[in-house]
């Protein structure tokens, strides 16, 4: 068994976590940074923590993950981090050449309490950001929220250094994605292309961590969310923020910055809730949806009917971050399948526990936050066995040691390919999703149908 | 004497390349990497060049380094199954070493501990950090033993910890007093110790030292009698090794630390020989042991089928037994067979192309035996994180200025145990072997065993490994998971030489095996030469489609 010390007999913890279901704040902005064309993400504190961010978003999207670091020592960590930044973006600019480097502080830097915003000026004034280039930041301490919360400030981070209010409203509509894969972000470009909306979407990893290869190593691939872009977010008539947490502080700092307004939804994740995405899209655009987008919406509808036996009152258990749960939930329920229980290490609030209870039932057991970890995510599963297991990575060692299937979601997926190049969200993403999720149930009752009952056409 | 000097690309002038990195960069960077990049040449035997190592990594720069944490944590105590290991600390650094070194373990019962699939944190949170964290860790570490009743555990403190002034030992006294039966140990390993994981090793060797190692009087059945220090059972090397071992009729008391128990730590003052591995992570190690213990220890390489042998051999010849000299000498020659048989096949389709080695503190200098079996050189190498001892040779210590980073790191005074204190030789038959040219205490670093004019760098950057790509053109680049891609985007095969690319064992002769295999089908793949589309490698337009348009 490789994980022989978890039992079902479940004691509350107040203070250890075991197995976490979260990561820390950072790793989430270096994703929303890489999202900007030409940008290097920039770690203030000691190289660790950008070693191991750096690693992990490696073996999620095999693909280079490029940042720096202030690389502290002991010294830095006593007299603050000043002078290192100061010397990091000099030499950063002198070697790398970025547009723009988006900061990022780390625990450490942030009980120093290192002032970012006086650093960058003291930047500016002594002549180190050469002409035309930006320095921006934000504060992602670890100690508060999860990669999710460091995804948010750092997309936030980019309205208050980059949106401007020009005063000319443009029929455009902004969209925040949320932190959901590169694939699911040029997903959301598509529709919006096809439904003839024009929009400005930050941040957008397409490109830029799953860049094709083409013989040379880029170092600011074709990819991102131009400063320009940004910028123009301010002229926008409106903001779509898609994933509550991970979207919505982006989207009211814009509101407040340029008076945007802007309607948070729910991750486009299965049927319905892109039906939501689409028929705002529509509204805010003011288009007609186009065939095609009928076409992809019809087609997965078919899948779910065609299919609907397999999925009927299937008993799911998922863990991962708090907006894929509430989409991917909202759309595993739709067909008419079981969540016994629903775990997130990010601190989502009791709104989120309500919602998911709302779709799912009252017996759904539901945790967020602190000691809400993979351990506590297995016992449950050990106590109340289900037909299928939703999880990142690591819950492949519940899998293995329950004998139950898994479908990969969320952060990290360190053992497969795929997330990089197939988006789960959209019309099309609802039918990937649904082909794994097939997959595994079918897998399964191959291998476990006696031989008289062994089906060919299913 | 023949000077060995690099074969292929003498053309290419090692001063042009260095030239050609230092140009670009800032004036104070330049002198700095000035002193890191060195030309190789080796005088009289063993003298190099020197090399500037384990300095401050430069801010900005985009370097391959970790942190003392991880150093600590992650390659030290990390490959032991049954610590209970409790990172004290906000949520990311104890998530990112939770699996991610592939130090394989196996548990000998369904009911023996391991707790290698476990990460535990006190997840700090801003209440915390803002009074102080101690509660908490207290609370945890109850917590943790409720859940898993463990003999010991380890404590891991992270950058923040040693900033709010958070005791973890004085905690672990206390934790230790009301549970006795549990030995409650903490490390001072914050990331910012220290300028890489370098640091971690040596905070790690301190207290697994003085707080573990001879807990326990134990000691195996057994003739010959080894602990090996310094190697980490990535990808099962390990396992490799134990096999080799048991074959030769060694007695492995203790491997620090892959595939290990606590009690095996505990007791490992109980042998009659270490023998070093990985010699940047661990000779703290075994310098200390030889002093309290009187334990003699030795270099040895398992990595490489010809490292491997004259390892084995040197080990039989410490024991000096003629019975176990002649065993040993059989295993080789048994597990020869297959290797030469292999090298035979592959070594036609290596021959003559070039590596470049850029990792740890022990690996860019060990895998080049492993290169060389297929006739494959290795134009440039330099470590992650090593000292100059790991390049110039362990004669230069003495000579090494100790800076502020290092002096922050506590260096243990070892005198002899008043009791258990034991020469396992005597001095003359130490004596007698050193006359015979046996050498203790012996590492010779890696630029002694490299070609003239090979390229040394130390904490390679990014860019110099691109520079390095568009001059000398390798066959094959060694390094880590942060550069993989880097390299494999630029059309050249990569290598992992931290995970392995999770495959392995390498160690060893079956290990040996696989990896001239893997390399075989690295550098022999058709996949990077489809780079190109044929309509870009011939661009002209033919086709009757476009007249007729
Ligand atoms: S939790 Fe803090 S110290 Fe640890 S990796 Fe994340 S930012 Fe770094
Ligand atoms: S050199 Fe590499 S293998 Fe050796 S201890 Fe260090 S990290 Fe591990």
């Amino acid at each position: 068994m490789l994980l022989r010390h978890t039992t079902d007999n479940i004691i509350d913890r107040k203070a250890l976590t075991v197995n976490p279901a979260k990561t820390c704040q950072p790793v989430g902005a270096m994703y929303a940074a890489l999202g900007i064309r030409g940008c290097l993400p920039h770690s203030h504190g000691s190289q660790g923590c950008c070693a191991y961010h750096r690693s992990a978003l490696t073996r999620h999207y095999k693909d280079p993950i490029m940042a720096t670091s202030s690389s502290f020592t002991e010294g830095a960590s006593v007299f603050g981090g000043q002078a290192n930044l100061l010397e990091s973006i000099q030499n950063i600019f002198a070697m790398y050449d970025p547009e723009i480097i988006a900061v990022h502080t780390t625990c450490l830097s942030e009980v120093i309490g290192d002032d970012m915003k006086q650093i960058i000026n003291k930047a500016k004034t002594e002549g180190k950001i050469p002409a035309g280039k930006t320095v921006i930041h934000t504060n992602t301490p670890s100690f508060k929220g999860s990669h999710v919360t460091g995804f948010s400030n750092m997309t936030t981070g980019m309205v208050q250094y980059f949106s401007e209010n020009t005063g000319d409203r443009e029929n455009r509509v902004n969209i925040i994605p949320g932190f959901v894969e590169p694939s699911d972000m040029a997903e959301i470009k598509r529709i919006a292309a096809e439904m003839g909306v024009q929009i400005v979407m930050f941040p957008d990893t397409s490109g830029v961590v799953n860049s094709p290869m083409d013989g040379k190593f880029h170092m600011y691939p074709k990819g991102g969310a131009t400063s320009a872009e940004i910028k123009s977010s301010g002229d926008s008539s409106f903001t779509i923020a898609l994933g509550s947490l991970a979207s919505t502080q982006a989207a009211r700092a814009l509101d407040s910055k340029c008076k945007v307004p802007f309607e948070v939804l729910n991750l486009p994740i299965g049927l319905r809730a892109t039906d939501a995405f689409v028929d705002l899209l529509r509204k805010k655009g003011g288009v007609q949806v186009p065939e095609a987008i009928m076409t992809e919406r019809g087609q997965l509808l078919d899948v779910m009917t065609d299919m609907h036996q397999y999925f009927y009152m299937k008993k799911a258990a998922l863990m991962g971050d708090p907006d894929q749960l509430l989409s991917i939930v909202e759309f595993l329920t739709d067909l008419d399948m079981k969540i016994s229980c629903v775990v997130t290490g990010t601190p989502a609030g009791t709104k989120f526990e309500k919602s998911i209870k709302e779709m799912a039932g009252g017996d759904t057991v539901v945790k967020s936050g602190a000691t809400a970890d993979t351990y506590y995510f297995h016992q449950l599963i050990k106590k109340d066995k289900p037909d299928i297991i939703f999880g990142n990575t690591y819950c492949k060692y519940i899998a293995r040691d329950e004998d139950i299937p898994l479908v990969r979601i969320c952060f990290p997926i360190y053992d497969r390919v795929g997330h990089q190049y197939f988006p789960l969200t959209g019309y099309k993403g609802g039918l990937r999703l649904m082909e794994k999720i097939l997959n595994e149930l079918l897998d399964r009752q191959d291998r476990d149908a006696a031989e008289e009952s062994f089906e060919l056409v299913m | 004497m023949i000077k060995a000097e690099l074969k292929s690309f003498s053309n290419i002038s090692a001063e042009k390349v260095k030239d050609s990195i230092l140009n670009r960069y800032p004036a104070k960077v330049a002198r700095k990497r000035g002193k890191q990049i060195i030309i190789n040449r080796v005088e009289n035997g063993d003298q190099v060049p020197e090399i500037l190592a384990n300095s401050r990594t430069i801010p900005g720069i985009l370097t391959m380094r970790g942190c003392a944490y991880a150093g600590c944590k992650g390659v030290v105590l990390g490959p032991t199954r049954d610590i209970l290991q409790i990172t004290h600390g906000p949520i990311g650094c104890g998530f990112y070493s939770w699996l991610t070194r592939r130090n394989q373990t196996r548990p000998e019962t369904l009911s023996d501990a391991n707790y290698m699939t476990y990460a535990l944190s006190t997840d700090l949170q801003e209440d915390e950090i803002i009074f102080g964290g101690e509660k908490k860790l207290k609370k945890a570490i109850e917590e943790a033993i409720a859940l898993f009743n463990p003999k010991a555990i380890g404590i891991f403190s992270t950058c923040p910890v040693g900033l709010i002034g958070d005791d973890v030992h004085a905690v672990a006294r206390e934790m230790e007093e009301k549970y006795p039966e549990v030995n409650i140990f903490g490390f001072s390993c914050e990331g910012y110790k220290g300028v890489s994981q370098s640091a971690g090793h040596h905070v790690a060797n301190n207290k697994v030292f003085t707080d573990v190692v001879g807990q326990l009087e134990m000691r195996k059945e057994g003739k010959y009698i080894v602990n090996i220090l310094g190697e980490y059972n990535i990808g099962g090397d390990a396992f490799e090794i134990e096999r080799i071992m048991e074959l030769c009729g060694f007695t492995l008391h203790s491997t620090f630390s892959g595939n290990s128990v606590y009690e095996e730590f505990a007791s490992a003052h109980n042998a009659d020989l270490n023998v070093v591995m990985c010699h940047r992570s661990i000779n703290y190690m075994a310098e200390m042991m030889e002093k309290k213990y009187g334990i003699p220890w030795f270099k040895v390489n398992f990595v490489g089928a010809e490292a491997t042998a004259k390892s084995l051999r040197k080990m039989a010849v410490y024991f000096g037994d003629a019975e176990l000299i002649e065993r040993v000498e059989s295993v080789i020659a048994a597990e020869m067979e297959n290797v030469l048989k292999v090298q035979g096949e592959i070594r036609p389709r290596c021959e003559g192309k070039k590596a470049m080695l850029f990792v740890g503190g022990s690996r860019a200098h060990h895998y080049q035996e492993l290169f060389t079996e297929i006739g494959m050189e290795t134009l440039s190498a330099g470590y992650e994180f090593a000292h100059r001892d790991d390049y110039e040779g362990r004669k230069v210590i003495p000579g090494i200025v100790v800076d502020a980073d290092t002096r922050n790191i506590e260096e243990l005074t070892v005198t002899p145990d008043e009791k258990r204190y034991n020469p396992r030789k005597k001095n003359d038959e130490m004596q007698k072997l050193e006359s015979a040219g046996f050498t203790f205490n012996d590492y010779n670093g890696m630029m002694t065993e490299m070609k003239d004019n090979s390229l040394i760098i130390d904490d390679l950057n990014h860019y110099e490994t691109e520079i390095l790509i568009e001059k000398y053109k390798p066959d094959i680049f060694c390094a880590g998971i942060k550069e993989k891609y880097v390299v494999q985007k630029g059309g050249i095969p990569m290598k992992q030489l931290h995970s392995y690319d999770y495959s392995g064992p390498y160690a060893g002769f079956i290990g040996a095996v696989n990896f001239y295999r893997e390399i075989d089908r690295m550098v022999n793949t058709k996949i990077f030469s489809l780079v190109k589309a044929p309509w870009q490698e011939s661009p002209e337009l033919t086709g009757s489609y476009v007249w007729n348009k």
